[in-house]
């Protein structure tokens, strides 16, 4: 399983939204939020478009952050966005997205890395997550399938978002007692 | 590495500084001691470690080698004997518990007791206080037949009367 960008997916920008996105409140554990399990959306319904602007906002306001998930700004739902394009672990990439009720197809490839969270900010952990991946989910406003076969570091965020919109934090997958380590320094 | 002589447990408790491990360790080397075994860790940012080691030196020979560690009043020493524990096999099946929710009293003993309640050992365990949020991971060793779908049931279960929430996970072990 290589991954092959996906054109549609990587020529996504927000623009296609057609609405400006807000800077929202990012919520940090224990809130009940972060540990539910969101609802599917339908992707053309206003409101998701407007969340998935939102998130675009918060997350390119937010230093470092490479992902956010709607549970994150307090919305239980299974929308998230991405953009891993800027960072060094990266290699393949497709810029900036937003899916909504995203799945994993196929995944493979086990490796081991150390997550922080917006959300968790004190803490960070070490976490094993497939490093060949292979999801599908819809694009806001038009709601067409895409599939995005990615690998690396996208797909640890990919999974990472996942699991927030299935109400998990990466604490619900550490490897161990000793896999949790105060947060030594802050974005 | 020796087996040979008695068995002491160490423990070392109070306010942090630099240098701590490096002073006792070379106390102990210094009497011939092998460490065996050693757990540090900040707890709240005080110094924990606990040590067992090895030799044939006698407590009271280790204590009194250690006394200046505890001379300022910022530490605790404690040295005590240990009978040699025979490692147990491999047994049963191997768990990671993750328990996370608001701060409250009763989380960690309402959870493991879940876990005791079907003769599962916790063999590992650590908690975190981080703001409002309570982090519980544990590792957890199960006897055959328990079924471990069940018991992260009863588990959450537990966990939801407090608030908080909980997940039980097989450990994945890579044999190479």
């Amino acid at each position: 399983m290589s991954a092959t960008i996906n054109e549609r997916v990587a020529a996504w920008t927000e623009d296609e939204l057609g609405v400006t996105g807000r800077v929202l409140e990012v919520v940090t554990a224990p809130a009940p939020v972060l540990s539910t399990d969101g609802a599917t959306v339908d992707p053309t319904d206003p409101e998701i478009v407007q969340l998935a602007a939102d998130l675009v906002a918060t997350m390119r306001v937010s230093p470092g952050c490479v992902g956010l998930a709607a549970p994150q700004v307090g919305v239980g739902v299974k929308v998230f966005c991405v953009d891993v394009s800027q960072h060094p672990k990266a290699r393949t990439h497709h810029g900036t997205y937003v899916l909504c009720n995203a799945e994993v197809v196929e995944s493979s490839r086990n490796e081991k890395a150390r997550e922080g969270c917006m959300s968790v900010p004190d803490l960070t952990g070490d976490v094993k997550r497939a490093s060949r991946l292979l999801v599908r989910g819809q694009l806001p406003v038009t709601g067409e399938w895409v599939e995005i076969r990615t690998d690396a570091f996208e797909a640890r965020c990919l999974q990472h978002e996942m699991d927030h919109c299935d109400g998990y934090l990466f604490l619900d997958r550490v490897a161990g007692a000793h896999a949790i380590y105060q947060r030594q320094t802050y974005l | 590495m020796t087996d040979a002589g008695t068995l002491h447990a160490i423990t070392v408790l109070g306010h942090d500084r630099p240098g701590i491990i490096a002073w006792t360790t070379d106390r102990l080397a210094a009497l011939g001691l092998n460490l065996e075994d050693s757990s540090m860790t900040l707890l709240r940012g005080h110094f924990a470690m606990t040590l067992v080691c090895a030799g044939a030196v006698s407590g009271d020979e280790i204590a009194a080698a250690l006394a200046p560690l505890a001379a300022d009043g910022t530490l605790t020493v404690t040295v005590g004997e240990v009978p040699r524990e025979e490692l147990p096999a491999a047994a049963g099946t191997q768990w990671v518990l993750t328990v996370h929710g608001g701060d409250r009293p009763g989380i960690v003993s309402s959870v493991v007791g879940v876990v005791a309640g079907v003769g599962g050992n916790i063999t590992d365990l650590t908690t975190r206080l981080a703001g409002e949020l309570y982090l519980v991971v544990a590792e957890v060793s199960l006897p055959e037949g328990v079924d471990g779908v069940a018991l992260e049931a009863d588990i959450k279960a537990a966990a939801s009367e407090l608030g908080v929430g909980a997940t039980l996970r097989a450990v994945e072990a890579d044999e190479l």
